[in-house]
């Protein structure tokens, strides 16, 4: 083994300039391609701190950070923050109880559970604005079958998406449709990758189900729910497809959340410097939860990549 | 562990009815809708039994669409064309630039090397309208909006950092050494990595390009705001359609399978890989 990495060393030194260019060339590419849209970003950074309204060009001037103190004492931004908020931490809360529980429903590795985590994946691979225009037409108040069960329960006018009270409840309706098997999948993969040892010492003690639950199973998985966790933060804070799909932020501004309002501010109102100055403080907020996110995949992908 | 006695068992079937009952549902019912005439949709309380007809599927394939206004011209086949094009050369692109790049970041520790795999991976997590909105206006002024061109290269930012770091993992697992003894029998570096590397990682490659595949095709907010009508992939385009068909229930409900179908069959094709590629290769299925 030895002997062959220092022939191979050998062998390379033959070619020292290429070996030292080889890594380079090779990744050059992938980068220059994404690179053209890093200047994006810089622009975005740079369009935030002007004010710069496409319908009216001749007031555009570079107004240092008055756009986002114009964004801090606006009651909108603050609507914005808190719809992102409650979106996002309804969604990944939800997803992840409800995944848990069928993860551990499908933990022993049988034909006929297979056969259900892989029906579960259905909905996953469903287009988010897609899966938004199905649940559109099951809660059309003429013809959806979701309205009339629901009439049958004796709710005559649940209007679903359409209506302010409930407009949050449809679109986390669907996310969770959507979502709930990527946390599945993920913790499911977790549970069964785990040391069977602990758990025969405990059944051979007769410890009680609640005790291994709390005591051992959460424990041993917490990497990997505090993974499958962050992924999903990260992309709900950031959704768009279904929120658009659904109701385009409405009904009024009951569905504002970051992508969605920036993107009315741009298109609707040609305000880019306000719409940038949004992407802004959502990057900021993405930017931090990433890095905490990337520190705990890798600790992850060591590990499934260490015992593989 | 788990007490196999009668409760509990009820309790986890009565559980996973439930459950698959959520998730199965919707996907059940739009498909039974999509054989359904409007008379049928709008009959309540719905039923299961119906005459199906394929009406739906023909009015969408012919391209004519009977409103109560007239006939309107359809492109949703064009929108599925769009998506089929713009996934697979987006996928294809990504492998030429992302398989070479991940077998770099495998293979040579080097300066900046690490910096640049995290810059790459970085995409994945930033706000797309954040680039979206300023590029929108950077492509008018370039002539790339509403091009395939230009839409290809922004799925880029979808594919690449999923190729990059799947096919990344596979060729860290395969060991060096086979690679090694076949430079030494003399043979270029170029021939180590096209005969020995990529045929071993080939698996992998494989289920990163399947699984950029769906993402790609799945995606929505890049075509939305880059094309217009003639470029736009089915997820726009069946948006779109929703508005111009009204009414047309059965027509909306054929056009979410046709738009779905594809990437359920795939990802039942690829599911044995779907855990590694969905985590970026951290979690292994």
């Amino acid at each position: 083994m030895s002997s062959v990495l220092q022939d191979h060393s050998a062998a390379l030194r033959r070619r020292p300039r290429l070996t030292a260019w080889l890594p380079y060339l090779l990744s050059l590419p992938a980068l220059l391609v994404c690179v053209g849209i890093l200047v994006p970003f810089i622009t975005a950074a740079w369009y935030s701190l002007q004010r710069y309204n496409l319908a009216m060009p001749m007031t555009r001037g570079f107004i240092w950070f008055g756009q986002y103190i114009d964004l801090f004492t606006d009651p909108d931004f603050w609507n914005t923050v808190q719809v992102s908020a409650i979106y996002t931490i309804a969604t990944v809360g939800i997803e992840l109880l409800l995944g848990l529980g069928i993860a551990l429903l499908l933990r022993e590795r049988s034909r006929f559970n297979n056969l259900v985590s892989v029906a579960l994946l259905l909905p996953l691979m469903t287009a988010p604005a897609i899966a938004s225009l199905m649940w559109k037409l099951m809660t059309n108040p003429n013809f959806g079958v979701l309205s009339w069960l629901i009439s049958l329960l004796g709710v005559h006018d649940f209007r679903w998406a359409s209506d302010p009270r409930t407009a949050m409840f449809t679109v986390v309706l669907v996310d969770v449709w959507v979502y709930t098997p990527f946390m599945m999948i993920l913790l499911l993969a977790g549970l069964r990758s785990l040391p069977p040892q602990p758990f025969e010492a405990a059944r051979l003690d007769g410890v009680p189900a609640r005790f291994v639950f709390f005591r051992i199973t959460l424990p041993m998985l917490t990497p990997y729910l505090v993974t499958a966790t962050l992924f999903r933060l990260l992309d709900s804070i950031q959704q768009f497809d279904i929120i658009y799909a659904m109701t385009q932020g409405g009904p009024g501004d009951s569905l504002m959340v970051f992508q969605v309002r920036a993107y009315l501010e741009f298109f609707q109102y040609t305000n880019v410097g306000t719409s940038a100055a949004l992407m802004m403080v959502l990057w900021a907020i993405t930017y931090a939860l990433s890095n905490v996110f990337v520190k705990q995949w890798l600790k992850l992908r060591e590990r499934a990549h260490g015992t593989a | 562990m788990e007490r196999h006695d009668g409760w509990f068992r009820a309790l986890r079937a009565m559980a996973l009815t439930l459950v698959l009952l959520f998730f199965l549902f919707p996907i059940f019912w739009i498909l039974l809708m999509s054989f359904q005439n409007n008379e049928q949709i709008l009959r309540l309380p719905p039923s299961l039994v119906f005459r199906p007809s394929l009406g739906n599927y023909i009015a969408l394939i012919s391209g004519k669409l009977q409103t109560s206004a007239g006939v309107l011209d359809i492109t949703f086949l064009h929108n599925l064309w769009n998506s089929v094009l713009l996934s697979t050369c987006s996928v294809a692109l990504s492998l030429l630039l992302g398989v070479p790049a991940a077998y770099a970041f495998a293979r040579f520790r080097f300066r900046l090397g690490e910096d640049i795999a995290f810059t790459l991976l970085s995409f994945r997590f930033a706000p797309p309208l954040l680039v979206l909105l300023p590029l929108s206006l950077y492509f008018q002024d370039l002539g790339l909006s509403n091009t395939y061109f230009g839409l290809i290269w922004v799925y880029q930012l979808i594919c690449l950092p999923l190729i990059l770091w799947i096919v990344r993992g596979y060729f860290e697992d395969a060991s060096p050494d086979v690679e090694y003894a076949y430079r030494i029998d003399g043979h270029s570096w170029w021939r180590a990595f096209t005969r020995i590397a990529i045929p071993l990682a080939g698996p992998g490659i494989a289920a990163a390009a399947l699984l950029s595949f769906i993402f790609a095709w799945n995606n929505f907010v890049f075509a939305l705001i880059l094309a217009s009508a003639d470029k736009q992939p089915v997820t726009v385009g069946a948006l779109a359609f929703v508005t111009a068909s009204g009414i047309q229930y059965g027509q909306i409900a054929a056009a979410i399978v046709l738009s779905i179908l594809p990437t359920l069959a795939l990802a039942l094709y690829a599911q044995r890989w779907l855990v590694e590629g969905l985590s970026l290769g951290a979690v292994k299925g």
